[in-house]
């Protein structure tokens, strides 16, 4: 199973890769700088996949209180402060060329690295307990205040700087059908290497325990 | 609400024969207006765009200062132990000590109003009540989350340190909405001029007023 969806993942994105390059028209006003775009997007799509995930494995770990709901949410953590730091690189590469500058106090923008701030303090706040009971429900906690708190932040800095125009997408209406294909692929593609990040995490983290479970015997 | 004000009220007399926390807090506030004295070069010309900035981040320094040693001085005894195996529900421990800090927080919030009055010879009063209104909603948000906060700080290695890393980010909005609100009071404008800031402070004092009461149990438990 894991190895069928690690070959899946490398055929796409060895096949996103000649599409974004390759495959996809040159867009007219950006020029090949637009090309980031479609990871640009994959990265942005699993940062939000990720986060929900943190999200719904926080409720359901003050729920049911078992530990492969807190495993989950660690490393859906952890994939989401990843590729949230993938977006902002990924952007400020695309933005450089294209607005003049690498970083602009945009509300998205803005609210991008809130969230990723927000989520480090979350790995933060975890290696900071020690005892593993305490570390998982405070984890879940700051997952779920965090999370409801993201559409209050959006809602907000979009007021310090009034609505900006939106350049976002950049592409508007006229999308080259190529293009639209591409962008599917790589998010299918993102998609499954999410998965599979996730569960090799996982597996991680339970060997881990194992481990722990493992020296504690021998020392007894 | 004769348990939550039992609560309230322990605090205020601790407070009252240690004073500790409201001196450190009150000089804290007194230090921050000091420095952005400084960093301004003692000019005015600046006071009236920064005067919401320098207000909300004394606020929520000194805040931060009073909130982290909230739940510290129940560790410090085990007092946290009485609390937890006294009859009543976690609900109200939490509420009892939110409405604590409050209460410290708004009376050094006043103090530093005025300080700020003193030291930088600029009128904040042109428009007393709705200034006050303002200053309640934005703190019943951050401390509401910070006491929260605050109790799962202390249960945690680096303590004091980490409430500030954890709390900063999750007011943002509060931060963004408070300083917009002030800006437009203090330029004698209506609220309206504001657009939607009200709405957004007052909606996150709602959710999380909520959300903090309800999820607060799992944060105390032993």
């Amino acid at each position: 199973m894991m190895k069928t969806l690690a070959g899946l993942t490398f055929i796409g994105m060895m096949a996103s890769l000649y599409m974004a390059f390759i495959y996809a028209p040159t867009e007219a006003v950006m020029g090949h700088i637009q090309r980031i775009f479609y990871f640009h997007m994959g990265a942005v799509w699993v940062a939000t996949i990720a986060f929900t995930v943190v999200f719904i494995a926080s409720i359901q770990y003050l729920r049911r209180e078992s530990r492969f709901w807190d495993i989950l949410a660690l490393s859906s953590a952890e994939i989401g402060v990843l590729f949230t730091t993938l977006t902002i690189i990924t952007g400020s590469i695309w933005a450089k060329p294209v607005w003049g500058t690498w970083w602009t106090w945009d509300p998205q923008l803005t609210t991008t690295f809130i969230l990723w701030i927000l989520y480090i303090a979350y790995l933060m706040l975890r290696s900071a307990v020690s005892s593993d009971v305490k570390k998982a429900k405070f984890a879940a906690v700051f997952g779920i205040i965090a999370f409801i708190d993201l559409p209050l932040v959006y809602l907000s800095v979009r007021l310090m700087r009034g609505i900006s125009p939106v350049v976002f997408g950049g592409r508007g209406g006229g999308i080259a059908p190529q293009m639209m294909f591409t962008l599917v692929v790589c998010l299918i593609t993102f998609t499954l290497l999410y998965v599979v990040l996730l569960r090799e995490r996982m597996s991680v983290e339970k060997m881990k325990e194992e481990l722990a479970r493992l020296k504690l015997e021998e020392t007894t | 609400m004769k348990k939550i004000w039992a609560i309230v009220w322990k605090d205020i007399i601790i407070e009252l024969r240690t004073k500790e926390l409201f001196s450190s807090m009150f000089v804290f506030a007194l230090l921050i207006i000091l420095i952005f004295s400084f960093t301004f070069g003692f000019s005015v010309e600046f006071i009236p765009v920064a005067a919401p900035g320098i207000l909300w981040v004394a606020f929520t320094f000194a805040g931060v200062l009073g909130l982290s040693r909230s739940f510290a001085i129940e560790k410090e005894w085990n007092s946290i132990l009485g609390l937890l195996i006294s009859p009543i529900d976690r609900s109200y421990i939490f509420l009892g000590k939110m409405i604590g800090n409050m209460i410290f927080v708004f009376i050094v919030e006043a103090i530093i109003l005025q300080i700020f009055v003193l030291f930088f010879n600029y009128n904040l009063f042109v428009n007393l009540p709705s200034l006050l209104l303002v200053i309640l909603l934005g703190t019943v948000g951050f401390v509401s989350v910070g006491t929260l906060f605050s109790a799962m700080a202390v249960n945690t290695k680096l303590r004091e340190v980490l409430l500030p890393v954890l709390l900063f980010p999750i007011i943002v909005p509060v931060i963004v909405s408070s300083v917009k609100l002030i800006g437009v009071i203090l330029s004698g404008k209506p609220i309206a001029k504001a657009g939607s800031s009200l709405q957004i402070l007052i909606l996150f004092d709602i959710i999380f007023l909520v959300i903090c009461t309800v999820i607060f149990e799992y944060v105390i438990e032993e």
